[in-house]
Formats: structure tokens, sequence, C-alpha cells
């Protein structure tokens, strides 16, 4: 029989939000099946006890109060980057650039904090650190997003590229102007005083400022995108730009406005970053986290309310999986080939179910 | 090599593109099919060329009954075909688009090729060079490249589908001696066209297609008005507008030229008045939808001025044409006016003019109830809008349009529809009209065309042929100039 489409056409109705979520949610528990075989098989092929080698991790992010605090601090800055990769996402940019603009935040943020050294005021530094940052990290992604309206560069070169920049130029400023007195070293700049550390709790060294910033993040992001004609527009020209013209929307404008959104989100991540976490500039502030961001939302399938749980659970895995040298003699990047194959493993589940729903839409005569 | 369709049947659901068609092709004549937009030539060469599957019928080839199913095994055969836009690699050089498909083993037979290349080309009189970059041909060289090609792997019967569209008239001749050349070597040579002129000049046999079926067929020399009046059919008498008087003028070209399409759009002069239903006439991709995009402020104009209600627009400047009330629906709603994955209330919410930073859902929701209620949508405020079927979406489209629009710019409105949605359509088009709204469509139906419009303007080749009142013309004056004669 002559292959053609066999038309079933009926009308899809968009299910409600809450549908979406937990049916992709069982996609995921899936997928995370589907990748503990997988290492577990890897573990067994490298000769290390695969249950043990899960305890610790679980042990290790989630044992004590101090540890949580730890995961916590790997949770934020995380979260914060995904929450601002949501609005690109959302229009249809692949915002790689995410890494560089978390450093421009943290390079902003330094620049700032290293003004109120010796002030009566800290306060008023560190809340204007804050703003630095937001600032720095806008920027930058700003320069990726002319880049891509102005110069027709697509956002992944130009964002890669701004990434390598901004790395550069923290390495000159940690060797250069802000070396530390006598020494330049890796180990960054001159670390900051107390007071101009983020205020936190001692015991478990958890940052709440930093907690807290996190979930208004998440409740303003799902807030923007769901109400705001903002939201409204950017999920249009996502879908499809060349229909823009209909609602007379300018794509680029919005563009634009989606780099800085996300921008912004990153930069506050360096900021925590500096701030709450090294309490100075060092060469890898980002800790990659730009990059595992991008994992966290396109493993959540772009869900504001997922992207805070997937983030929950890498910065367990990264936390937990520092105890793996010690203990079992396995290397701690075990966590990355677990966050790797998640991905790639959802990936592949979703796509799955995708082709055995079968949806088609009425075929129409050219 | 003999080719025989014998009642070969493409449906597509309802839609029969093809409904029993049957002719002949004999070795060395040029064979050529005619008809207007939709009348199912390119479905039918789709069919021999193996490019699609035909729901019934059988292809007969020298007296025997062959069953391929794509474009290799149709050329296995000696079947192919030169598509209107040629399929080759751009930056590839002319020798080795010459040699895809064909070179085999490890042996570098390029001087081989190269031989072969040199021998057809002077058989041809072409002027290709081996050595060019097939991104600077133009496309009648491509045309020629390709032709090479299709021989070089054996073809016999060779099909062409619009092949004057965008070459020049020196490369016509060229193309006209070289498939007179190759018929006269006993090959067979398929002209797909809605050009009379083209067939008239080099076909021995003409067959015309209308509506999915064979009206008739002729052999040289040609009548053009019997091969007219196959193409188009005889009109029924078109029903009387009530004198309807125009207003202000609300768009004016002067001189305007414009890119896109096959061949753009150039010379452009034209004045728009309130209260006009203009059609626009011609085949597909003579400048009607560039026209419609200029006219829109989508496009910018390469040359000439416009003047939007007595106010020069410059072209690109999308914002002003809105606010003045200017609207342009595509004929691809879906690529170029719906947004899939959108729910129809989402589209109501995009269109709000409010200003206000917060969506009014509630609002939203509402109007799209009411307004799916009104033009009668068949779907939910929830259903997203790529499960809309045709009709449905051109509905929704039209009821995304505000009450005080003062041009309405519709490219193919009807495309698609069944005849029941086409009719609303038009009843709703109507009204703006009588609200002194002006509405320029496009369309290939020269008879929906003459029954609706009162203004037709004809497209022909990137360029306004006719500019009449519908009082003033008839079917085969239209049909003339849509066919380039005029």
């Amino acid at each position: 029989m002559p292959a053609e489409m066999r038309k079933r056409s009926f009308v899809i109705t968009a299910q409600s939000r809450v549908d979406i979520v937990l049916k992709y949610s069982r996609d995921l528990v899936v997928a995370l099946c589907v990748v503990m075989v997988f290492t577990t098989v890897i573990l067994l092929l490298a000769g290390a006890p695969p249950l043990a080698a899960y305890y610790h991790i679980l042990k290790g992010s989630l044992g004590s109060w101090m540890r949580f605090g730890h995961v916590i601090k790997t949770w934020v800055p995380l979260t914060l980057c995904s929450c601002g990769l949501l609005y690109t996402f959302r229009i249809g940019l692949w915002n790689i650039g995410v890494e560089g603009q978390v450093m421009m935040g943290a390079i902003f943020t330094t620049f700032v904090l290293r003004l109120g050294i010796g002030s009566q005021m800290p306060m008023i530094y560190l809340m204007g650190s804050f703003c630095a940052g937001i600032a720095g990290g806008a920027v930058w992604a700003l320069l990726a997003g002319y880049l891509k309206t102005r110069g027709g560069i697509h956002e992944i070169f130009g964002g890669l590229g701004l990434n390598f920049v901004a790395q550069a130029v923290i390495l000159w400023l940690i060797f250069g102007p802000w070396k530390r007195v006598g020494i330049a070293s890796m180990s960054g700049t001159e670390l900051f005083p107390r007071e101009l550390w983020l205020p936190y709790i001692f015991h478990i060294r958890l940052s709440v400022a930093a907690l807290v910033l996190a979930i208004i993040a998440i409740i303003v992001t799902a807030l923007m995108l769901r109400y705001t004609k903002i939201g409204l527009y950017l999920k249009a020209l996502g879908s499809n730009v060349n229909a823009a013209h209909m609602f007379d929307l300018n794509p680029h404008g919005y563009m634009l406005l989606a780099m800085i959104f996300a921008g912004g989100f990153a930069g506050l991540a360096g900021s925590v970053q500096v701030s709450g976490v090294y309490h100075r500039l060092i060469p890898s502030i980002s800790s990659n986290y730009g990059y595992l961001a991008l994992l966290v939302v396109m493993l959540a399938n772009y869900s504001v309310w997922l992207s805070p749980a997937v983030a929950f659970f890498f910065a367990c895995l990264n936390v937990g999986s520092i105890q793996l040298p010690m203990v079992l003699q396995v290397d701690s990047s075990l966590s990355g080939v677990i966050q790797g194959a998640l991905v790639l493993a959802a990936l592949a589940v979703h796509g799955w179910r995708l082709r055995t729903q079968r949806v088609e839409v009425e075929w129409t005569h050219e | 090599m003999r080719i025989e369709l014998r009642d070969i049947h493409k449906h597509y659901g309802a839609v029969k593109a093809n409904n029993g068609i049957t002719l002949v092709v004999e070795p060395g004549t040029i064979h050529g099919i005619l008809g207007e937009n939709g009348a199912g030539k390119s479905t039918l060469m789709k069919v021999l060329s193996g490019y699609i599957g035909k729901t019934s019928g059988a292809i007969v080839v020298n007296d025997t009954v062959e069953d391929y199913r794509t474009p290799a095994e149709a050329s296995r055969l000696g079947v192919g075909m030169l598509y209107q836009e040629p399929l080759d690699f751009p930056p590839l050089s002319v020798l080795d688009n010459f040699v895809v498909g064909q070179a085999a083993g490890i042996k570098n037979k390029q001087a081989v090729f190269r031989e072969k290349f040199d021998t057809l080309v002077r058989h041809f009189n072409f002027s290709l060079k081996p050595d060019d970059v097939t991104r600077r041909l133009t496309v009648g060289e491509r045309q020629q490249l390709e032709i090479l090609r299709l021989l070089s792997l054996g073809i016999e019967v060779l099909i062409l589908d619009e092949p004057t569209t965008g070459i020049t008239a020196e490369q016509k001749e060229s193309l006209f001696r070289a498939l007179k050349q190759l018929a006269a070597e006993g090959k067979s040579v398929i002209l797909v066209s809605h050009k009379l002129q083209d067939a008239e000049a080099l076909c021995d046999t003409v067959t015309v297609l209308r509506g999915g079926e064979v009206t008739g067929s002729m052999k040289a020399p040609y009548d053009a008005n019997v091969l007219l009046e196959m193409m188009f059919g005889t009109p029924p008498a078109s029903p009387s507008r009530s004198a309807v008087e125009y207003g202000t003028t609300v768009l004016s070209m002067h001189n305007v030229a414009g890119p896109g399409g096959r061949t753009g759009l150039s010379n452009c002069t034209v004045t728009l008045r309130r209260g006009e239903m203009v059609g626009l006439a011609g085949l597909e991709g003579s400048g009607q939808g560039v026209f419609l995009r200029l006219a829109g402020g989508i496009t910018k104009p390469t040359a000439g001025t416009m003047e939007l209600s007595g106010r020069q627009v410059q072209g690109n400047d999308l914002h002003s044409f809105k606010k003045a009330g200017v609207v342009f629906l595509p004929t691809s709603r879906l690529e170029e006016g719906l947004m899939p994955g959108m729910t129809i209330t989402e589209h109501f919410a995009l269109r709000d003019n409010d200003t206000g930073f917060l969506v009014r859902w509630q609002e939203a929701e509402e109007t799209a109830q009411t307004k799916i209620r009104k033009f009668r949508v068949m779907g939910t405020p929830i259903s997203w809008v790529e499960s809309l079927s045709g009709g449905n979406q051109q509905r929704l489209l039209l009821s995304l349009l505000s009450k005080e629009s003062m041009l309405l710019l519709l490219e193919q409105p009807t495309r698609g529809l069944d005849v029941e949605s086409a009719n609303w359509v038009w009843w709703h088009l109507n009204k703006y009209c009588l609200r002194r709204t002006t509405v320029v469509f496009s369309s290939s139906d020269l008879e929906e065309i003459t029954t609706v419009a009162d203004r037709i303007l004809v497209f022909f080749e990137g360029r306004i042929v006719m500019d009449v009142k519908k009082e003033e013309t008839n079917v085969n004056e239209l049909s003339r100039a849509i066919a380039g004669k005029f």
C-alpha cells in the first residue's frame, strides 16, 4: 500500500497545565530508572559497588544540616540561572551565553563590593552589588542579543564567544588589577571582610537571603510567564515568528527583552556566588552553573515548577558525589555522568512517547 | 519510450486531485499538459515521476505495467523530471552537480565524466563551464545543467514542470531548441505549463486538464480559443452587483517594485479606493503575493513610492500600517498567520489592544467564545489552532480582524475551503465593503474572481497587465491575459 498519511483528525484541546506537568513527570521517572540502570552498569564495570555509591551520594547531600546547606548553596544559583533561561527558551533562543552572564554578574558584584571595603554601611554596598550583578549579566546578554538582531549572528555562537571573553576578563582581573597583595594566585582575589558577606545562619552555613532570592525568582518568573503580556508575547514569538505581523509584534525587541531577563537572573546568580558562596572572585566563579542550568531547564521540559525540583536533584548529585572519592575511590565526576545521561534519557523517553501517541493534525490540500 | 497513463486517480481524502486521467505520450514527441492552477497537472506529474503514490490506476511503460514508488526507481526506468526550481547543490561546481547520483567506484572517474559533460554540452550548444560554481548560474543555466544530468542518467522521458518561468527569452529559445532535438532523437518530452504561447510553439500534442480531469486534447496546429475554453470552461452568467460608489483613495502606488515569489513585482502603479472589492487574477507566483505584502507593509519596496490615505509611507514601518488599519492575511495560515501550540483564547489575548501589563484572560476567553459562535468555528476556546481544519483556521483568522479595518489584503482566502465555507467568507467580506473597507484578494480561481470582485487586476510575470472593472471585461479576455496573450 502506498505510504500515505492515514488521516485521523480530531480537535486537540490544551489540557490543564497540571495535567501536562504530571504526565511529563511520569516520563521523567521512567528516564531516571533507565539512567539508574545505565550508571549501575558503569559502576559495576568500574569495580565499584553501585548501591553503596548511591547511598553515599544520598548521605553526602542530605545526611546532615551542614551538607543540606551546601545543597542549597548549589541550588540557589542553579535555580536563578534556570529561571532566566525560561524566558529565552520561551521565545525560542538558545542562550548558551548564560555562563558568561553569570561571570559578568560576578565581576560587577566584585567591583561594587571592593568599593565597600572599610565602609560604615556595608549593607548598602551589598545591596548595590546585587543590582550591579543583575546589570552586569543583563548587559552581557544584551551584547549577545544585539549580535543576533543587528549582526545576524546566531545566539549560540555569540553567547559562546562571549563566555570565553568573560572568562578571560576574570583571569585578567584576578592576576592584574585585582590581584592579592604580593601573591597573584588562582585562588582568586582577596577575601572580602565579614561584613560584606551575605548573612547566613552560622551552624549550617545556610544563607537565608539567598534562599529567599531564589524563591522570589521562581514566583516572579511563574507570574510573568503566565499572567503578563510579555510572557504571552514571548510564547507567541517562540511559536511562530512569521506570524508576528498579524499581531503587530516586534520580534527583535522581545528577543532583546528576553535576553535582558535571562542575563539579569544569571548575573544575580553570579552575585550570590561572590557574596554568598566564595566571598571573593575566583576563576571558576560560575562553576559551570550556567551550562548546567541549560540541562536543568531542558530536563524539566521548560516548566517553571519542575525546574527548581530538577535543580534540587542536580544539586544533591553534585554535593553528594563529593564524598565518593574519599569513601569509594570513585571519581566525583560520576555525578556529571548521571546528569548528562539523564537529559539524554529524558529526551529519548519523551520523544518515544510523542511518537506512540500518533496525534495527527488534519491534512490540508496544497 | 511510450508512456501510457490509464485512469490515474489521486485522492486526498475528499479532494480528487486527479480523477481518472488517461493519456498517451508517444516516443519522439513533445506532449503538453495545460491547465490553470489547481487543475491537477503538478499532481499528475508527481505521480508519473514517482514523487507521490497514486490512489489507483496504472502507468504503462512500453506496454509493461510498472509500479514504482520513488523518483529513483522512476529514473532507473527512464522517467525523469525537471522541477520548476532545479534541485541542485549550489555550493558545488557544475561538474560535481552533473556527476551527482552517478559516480560509482573508488577510481576517480572525473576525466570520464568531464568528457561526457563536454560532449553533451556541445551537442546541445549550451554555454556551461564545468568548473563554475552552481550558485552563480542563472535559473536557465541551472535548468540546462539538470537536463544534461538527467540525460546522462539515461532518461528517455523528460518531464518539465513550468520551465519557462524565470528564464530569459534567449534561454527559452535555447531550451526549446534542446527539447526539439531530444524529441528528434526519439525521446519523449512532457511539458507542463499554463502558458499558451509556449505550448503552441513547442508541442505536437496538448492535453488540457481542469478540475482533476481531462477536458480535451488537441494536435498541432492549435486554436487558442478552443484551448482556452478547455482550460477555463464557459463562465456562468455573473450576477450583477449593485453599483457602489467608491470613496476616497486608500492606497496608491507609483512605480513600486518589490522582491519575492518567482518574479517579484515591478513597475506597479495602482490606486485603491474605499469600498472597492478588488480581485487579483493571474497564475500563482505572478506577483500577487508580492503586491499584497507591499501594500500591507510587510515587504519593503525596492523602488517607487506609496501613499496611505494621502500620507507617504516608508515600506518597512509595519506599525504605522497597522495603526492605519491595514491588515494582511496570508495564504499559508499556519505558517504565517497563526501560532501553532497556542489556543484560540491565547490568540484573542494576543490581539487585545488594551495597554496594560497583565493579560486579561477572562475577557480573552469570553471574546473567544463569542467569536467562535459568531463565526461558527468548529473548535473550543482551548483548542490548539493547528488542530482546526483549513476552513476553520480561515474563519478564525477573519474573526481576529477588527471591524474598523481600512484595507484588507487577503491572499487566496478560500484556498482549500469547501463551497459552504467559501461562500461564507465572501458574505463576510462583502459586509466589510459595505462598511467602506477596501478588500483586495488574490485567487487562482477565475470564476470566483469574476463572481465576487468589482475590479480585477491581472498579473503576469511580475507585472500588472490588466486593470479593469468587471463590467468592462469577460472571462475569455481575462484568461488570455492570465495565459500571457494580450
